[in-house]
Order: C-alpha cells, then structure tokens, then sequence
C-alpha cells in the first residue's frame, strides 16, 4: 500500500525526524490560506503516490499567498502517473545548503533490510547508481540487532566536510526504526535536506506498507492511498478478490497466481487476448460463484476458460461454485474446461451430472476451444458490419 | 529442499480444519508425521499422533526432521523460531499473507540455526510414491510418479500443471520442490536447482518461474555450468507492467523482473524456455532423448 507525501511525513515525525512545517490543501483558496498562515515562501507539491511529480510540473515554489493559490490551482486536476491530484501539501520553503539521499527498504537478495545512503539527493537513485556509483553506499542490516549506530556511521562516513557522519547517522538509525515499527516495505527520504544551519531536514517522504501487515497497521493503512481501480475492480476487492481487467474478450477463471497468469499467457499464445486476471486459489477457494458473476459483468467477455489444477484449492469445491453461479445466470457465453488436481474426480462427475460437460484433457486444448469462438464471433461481427455498410 | 520417504515430520497446528485435511492425507500417503503442535491441545492425540504444547516439547519427545506450519498469518514468526530454536533443520512454511518483515526474522534465526526454510507461500514438497510435506496433490497419479525429473516451482499451481504435463508425456518426478509466492522466501530457485542437481535421483530439471525479482535470473548463473539438463516455463508474459499478479512478489517494475529478462538470462544459460507448460514433455524428450526419466511400472502406493 502507498502513501501520499503528507500521509508518509508523520511516520518520520514520529520518528524524531524534522519535516517541514505545512498544510493539506484541497482547493485554491485553503492553499492561500496556508500559505498565509506558514507565512513565509512556501512550495505547493502535488499529493499523488508517484514519484517525478516536479518533472510532470506537480511542485511549484509560490513566493506569497496569492502565487500559492495560483499553484495550487493549476495543479489540483492534474494526471500524475495515473493519479488524478486531489490534494496538494503546502510546506514551508526550507534555506537548503546540499541534498542527500536516504532509504530503507527490504532487500530479497539479502532476505533482510537494506540501508542506502547517497550525498547525491534530489534524483533518482537508480540513476545516480548508474552514474557515480561511488556516491551510493548500502548496507544489509542483520534484522535481528538492528541498524546499529557504528554501521550508520560507516554509510555516513568518508565523504569529508560535504556530510556531518554524526547527524546523518542519527537520521538513518531513526529512519531505520519507523520502518521496523510501520513494517514499511521501504520508507525513502529523497531529498533529505542539510540547511544552511546545518540541521537535516526530510523535504520528501515515500512510504509502501507490506500489504500482508495491514492487519497490524491499521490506523496507519487507513491514511494509505489505494490503488487506481474500475468498478470491476473495486467489487472484486470488496469480495476478498484479487481481479484485474484487461481488454481482451477471453474471460478467465483460475486457481492460483502462476496458473492463472500461465492462462492469460497460453491464450495470448493461441492468439486470443485474456480479459481479466482473476485468481481463486489459497483462500479464496469458496468464492468460486461471486468470481463466475464478477468476470460475466464485464460486457466484453465473449466465452470463458475455468482452468483448475487443485493443490491447497480443492478443485471439487471450485466446480461446484462454479456451477452454482452458472445456474443462477444461465449466461450464453461459451465456457471451456480444463480441471487437474485435488478433488478433480469428485468436479468431473458433477460438470457431467449438471451441466453435461466434460473438461478437456489439457490446458491448451481447452484454451485453443475458447479463443476460436473469439476469432470466429469477431469474423462474424466485421462480417455483419461489412454487410451492413454495403 | 527434498524430504525422502521415513523422515519424521511434525504438523504445526495441526488441529486446524486445513491442518487436519492435509495431516491425514499426508499420513495416507505414506508422508511419517511424528507429532503435531497445538499449544492449548498438549498432551491429546490427533490424527493418531501426540499434540505437543511446542516445537521443542515435539523434538525431546518425539524428535524430528522436518515441521510443515498449518499457522495463520501472524503467528508464522513464533511458530517458526520455535521450530528453528528447537533444532528443527528443515521448515515447510505454507502460509500466504505473512508480514515480510516477520518472514526476514525467521530467515535470520534460520541463518543462525543452519536451518532450511521453504516458502512462505509455498504448496509444499513431494517425493512421489514416498511421501509429501504440505497440500500438494501427491496422491493423483496423473500428475505425480516416481521418475526423474525434479521440479522447481514458485506456483503451487502451476507447478501441478507442470507435473500433469510431465507426467502425460511419460516422464515422472524424483522431487517436487515448491519455493513460494512470496518477495523473499527461504529456499531460492537458483539453492532447489543446486539441490536437484547434487541429487543422484534427478536427470533432469524443470524450473517453473514467474514474472518478478530476480531469481531465476541468479538460478541462471549456477545453470550455466550444469550438466544436467534444465527445461523452463516462465509465468506472466501476458500480464501487465506495475500490478501485483495475486503473488506478492509477481510484479514487474521497469525491466526488472520481467519475462523478456529472465527468458534471455535462461536462454544464455542454455535453457529451453517455453511457450506454454504442454511443451515440457516434447523439451525434455530431447534433451534426455526418450522418456527414460519415467518409470511407468510403478504407482504410488
């Protein structure tokens, strides 16, 4: 789970780091509003869960209230990365004598967390990785002990008077433990700003939730942004579902993430063009007939393939979900097979008692089944359409 | 990774509902489950084996080589440094959903312990006609039998596709090693291909992967210098860029981890990377020149 700008700051306030001073906006005239009431020079930024919003025009510097207002307007509407900005911060404008760069993230090379720290702040790490590789330190931290006050000082050091190691070190232990108490799966700091007084100062803050922690965080993920989602979508989530639309016109049902991208895969390879993702693998399993209605409400589906290879899932109990929801619809779109694994005796017997069917004996032929009707509808309608514009 | 026929195994909670379906097919099976823990249901049987208040009450009791964890999402971290602490050397972690931070804790006691870990996320391990470890469909004879061919899988599903596949082309399996879902996992394809290669059961391997992280890229150094012969399927060609694929770790950011760079780290490797899992039987035919991996004689028992 993402988090804007202002929803992200918090954490490392709590966390003994400085932010600066600023207000949530929602329309021209708060912006204004804030920008009096920080009164000083201020900087309007662009409340989206994307980075490169200054490249995409989302941060503007605003000299006094009126020019905030004027920013703020001209940002609120914006497509930023697919995020409409809804909101924009108004923060205080900070004296800024360099720019570093500092994160915290988890690190499947390691299987642990990773500190980074580079003196070059205020773009993109992966390029400064690229570019002066030298400038970028990391370090895997030992879970266990923690990020300890000699190694923050060893990825702080060495850069001579350009980085006081003592108070970048104190930032990083600190940074380290909001991402232990967030379970953040990384909480980055770019720029972490050196003032002209020396003090650090964090002018941006990107922050990802572990998805499998939001039990524990609640109050935390409740300031989260959720991800961009049709209506589809969104239906689906409210049902514990995990769908996905696409735009082509083959709709799939399957158990399991690898076998249900392994789906969409084999039907783009057989030419046709999946229509969704939609897994009902792990515990999913029983909600085969809410998932049949989800992929038959999008009007694009023109035949569907069920493709279960049970292992957890139990592919009788998967069937017969399947057949229920089939039943209730009755839909006219054509539905092809394919059923391997656990319980797969038991759904045979029943796809043959009640809906006279019987799978096909592999994946490829069933998919093969289901994108010939889509290739045949489709000559069909170009045929009728060539027919009635004749 | 491999878990052989007469390893003791013990059923973390197993008085669950899923604890109990799989205790007692993994029993019928032929799988030797030892114990089972349940810290309120100490000193009761289940399934016909002691229920143990922990991990380390299990093993100076009973002793034991393997812990497969039925656990909820939460309690995977204690349950699983119990297991570690109490000397268990490997670990089946089948839950989905737990918090990544807590899974880098139990890598860490495992490091320190000298344990093996599979999963989170995983479906499990099977040696088939011997015994399995977790919720894998060992007992269907279309897609498990003794051969020669060991499979490594980050999908359950697909990993069982795979199987079916082999195993309707003739060829059967010396191993099953299901690594997980998950972003960081104890057991990484390139340490099961490792695994599967040092086991004189194998002639062949099959690598089922998925689009996101690196690791089959990092299994792709090690195959390089391998011998024996390494087929692959790779999940997620079709899926689009940002979104996370119901895995947690089958995201594809920018270049990293997509299907196109772990097609072209296997392929320079020297793998046959496939277009759809019916092609494993017809890739491992030529590489091993007949089905000689299959043993079609004999059935699970």
């Amino acid at each position: 789970m993402n988090f804007e700008e202002h929803a992200a700051k918090p954490v490392l306030r709590a966390a003994g780091i400085a932010v600066p001073r600023g207000r949530l906006a929602r329309n021209g005239a708060d912006a204004r509003a804030a920008a009096a009431e920080l009164g000083a020079p201020v900087v309007v930024k662009a409340q989206v869960p994307a980075g490169k919003r200054g490249k995409a025009g989302g941060v503007r510097a605003a000299g006094d209230p009126l020019a905030a207002e004027a920013a703020a307007e001209a940002i609120l509407g914006m497509d930023i990365a697919g995020h409409r900005v809804e909101s924009v911060l108004v923060e205080e404008q900070a004296a800024i004598a360099a720019e570093y760069y500092a994160a915290v993230l988890n690190d499947p090379a390691s299987r642990g967390p990773l500190v980074i720290f580079s003196p070059e702040g205020g773009m993109d790490i992966e390029e400064v990785a690229a570019s002066k590789p030298d400038r970028v330190r990391r370090a895997p931290v030992d879970i266990t002990r923690g990020l300890e006050p000699e190694s923050a000082r060893a990825l702080a050091g060495g850069f001579g008077p350009e980085v006081d190691e003592a108070t970048v070190a104190e930032v990083l232990v600190a940074l380290y433990r909001a991402y232990r108490d967030h379970d953040a799966e990384l909480l980055e700091v770019n720029p972490l700003a050196r003032l002209e007084d020396g003090r650090l100062v964090a002018l941006d803050c990107k922050l990802a939730l572990d998805d499998s922690a939001v039990k524990r965080r609640e109050a935390l993920a409740s300031a989260g942004r959720p991800e961009p989602m049709t209506a589809l979508e969104a239906r689906a989530e409210a049902l514990g579902l995990k769908y996905i639309e696409l735009d082509g016109d083959v709709g799939v049902i399957a158990n399991g993430a690898g076998l249900t991208m392994t789906t969409m895969d084999v039907i783009t390879h057989h030419g046709g063009r999946p229509a969704n993702f939609l897994e009902i693998g792990g515990e999913a399993y029983t909600k085969a007939k809410p998932a049949l209605e989800l992929v038959l409400a999008n009007p694009r589906v023109k035949c569907l393939v069920v493709n279960f290879c049970g292992a957890f899932a139990r592919t009788d109990v998967m069937t017969g979900g399947v057949l229920d929801a089939w039943e209730a619809l009755s839909p006219e779109v054509p539905v092809f097979f394919s059923v391997h694994g656990t319980g797969s005796a038991e759904a045979r017997a029943m796809l043959k008692a009640r809906l006279g069917v019987t799978p096909y004996p592999t994946m490829d032929e069933a998919i093969a089944g289901a994108v010939a009707v889509t290739v045949t509808v489709t000559v069909t309608a170009r045929a009728a359409a060539a027919e009635g514009g004749t | 990774m491999i878990v052989r026929g007469g390893e003791r195994v013990i059923v973390q909670g197993i008085t669950g509902k899923q604890g109990t379906f799989w205790t007692e097919r993994m029993q019928a099976y032929g799988t030797r489950v030892v114990g089972g823990v349940n810290p309120k249901r100490s000193g009761t049987e289940h399934c016909g084996v002691p229920v143990f208040a922990s991990a380390g009450d299990a093993m100076r009791e009973a002793g034991f080589d393997v812990s497969v964890l039925f656990i909820p999402p939460l309690g995977v971290r204690a349950a699983a440094i119990d297991a570690i602490e109490a000397g268990c050397p490997r670990l089946v972690v089948l839950t989905e959903h737990v918090p990544v931070q807590d899974v880098m804790e139990v890598l860490a006691a495992a490091r320190a312990n000298s344990a093996a870990v599979a999963g989170p996320n995983t479906a499990g391990l099977v040696t088939p006609g011997e015994c399995f470890v977790g919720f894998m469909p060992a007992f269907e004879p279309d897609l498990f039998r003794p051969g020669r061919v060991g499979v490594v899988s980050r999908s359950g599903s697909l990993g069982t596709l795979i199987c079916l596949n082999l195993v309707q082309a003739g060829f059967g399996e010396s191993a099953f090693i299901g690594i997980g879902g998950d972003p960081i996992i104890g057991t990484t394809t390139r340490e099961a291909v490792e695994a599967l290669d040092a086991d004189d059961r194998t002639d062949a391997v099959v690598v089922v992967g998925e689009i996101g992280g690196a690791m089959e890229e990092e299994a792709a150094e090690y195959i390089r210098d391998m011998r024996k012969p390494v087929v692959a399927f790779i999940a997620g060609g079709a899926s689009p860029p940002g979104k996370k694929m119901g895995h947690a770790g089958a995201i594809v950011m920018g270049d990293k981890g997509s299907w196109a760079s772990k097609r072209r780290a296997l392929e320079a490797a020297g793998v046959e990377v496939l277009d759809t899992p019916s092609g494993v039987g017809p890739a491992l035919r030529a590489a091993l020149g007949g089905p000689a991996g299959a043993a079609p004689s004999v059935s699970p028992p």
